[in-house]
């Protein structure tokens, strides 16, 4: 946005990213697979999906660099947890938006009736 | 609310050279949306300026005006709610802000849009989203269906 922020570190979520990482019929699938809150391995996940493992784990990667999924090792192998707090962020970011147009469109209105 | 674009629609009384004129007229423009712009809006070019927003006054804002067809468009790319610091906007695909005024029996009815917030890096845009064929934003719905139930 400004000039002055420009040059800060990239980092962090974003909804854009947010975004990004959701806007994939295959994620989508494993983020609704997910979201039963069982943590799953990648070859649970490969089962119910027609896509190698390899291509799965990729999908998680991305995911995992969101922030939207977490892994943790469980013995040797990865096990993926959902963490809802992105999407929910997302949601709140959007209703931040929008009470923001509220109050605009609020002052709009005083400003040419008057 | 739809899950990747808002809409506002709001019944002005005041005739429709009025709210153009207080939609494109940059002084005009910062009186209400609170914010300091340093340059006229020309179609293709920024306008920035500091913000006058209660607790936001240490940023900048800067829009890219798009479209001024008299009267009726008034359209422009931006950052919405940019407001964290550690985060650097400029790599995100911005949303798009349109005006559509219309001539009522009381005055003018403004339609507000903004779309875009679901754009994805330009280079896969258009794959994800030709695969997804509207599937996408149901599940998003789904999504924020279950973040409810277990937050």
């Amino acid at each position: 946005m400004s000039r002055r922020l420009r040059n800060r570190s990239v980092g962090g979520r974003t909804p854009a990213r947010i975004f990004a990482a959701l806007g994939d019929k295959t994620r989508l699938g494993l983020v609704a697979e997910l979201s039963t809150g069982q943590p799953r391995s990648i070859s649970q996940l490969t089962r119910g999906s027609r896509l190698s493992r390899q291509a799965i784990t990729k999908h998680l990667r991305v995911l995992e660099k969101a922030e939207i999924v977490h892994s943790a090792r469980a013995g040797r192998e990865s096990r993926f947890e959902l963490d809802p707090r992105p999407i929910d962020e997302l949601k709140q970011y959007l209703e931040v938006v929008s009470k923001q147009w509220d109050q605009a469109l609020a002052r709009l209105k005083r400003f040419v009736e008057e | 609310m739809d899950s990747n674009s808002l809409e506002k629609r709001i019944e002005l009384k005041a005739p429709v050279s009025r709210v153009w004129q207080a939609l494109t007229d940059y002084r005009e423009f910062g009186e209400w949306f609170l914010v300091k712009l340093e340059n006229p809006f020309v179609p293709g070019r920024p306008s920035r300026g500091q913000l006058l927003y209660p607790g936001y006054e240490h940023l900048v804002m800067e829009i890219v005006v798009q479209k001024i067809e008299p009267e009726r468009l008034f359209s422009y790319t931006w950052h919405p709610y940019a407001i964290d610091p550690k985060v650097d906007y400029s790599q995100e695909s911005p949303t798009l802000v349109e005006f559509i005024l219309e001539k009522t029996a009381t005055g003018t009815l403004l339609v507000v849009r903004e779309t875009g917030f679901d754009k994805l890096p330009a280079s896969r845009r258009d794959e994800a989203f030709r695969k997804n064929s509207g599937g996408w934003e149901q599940q998003l719905v789904n999504i924020e269906r279950y973040v409810q139930k277990t937050s």
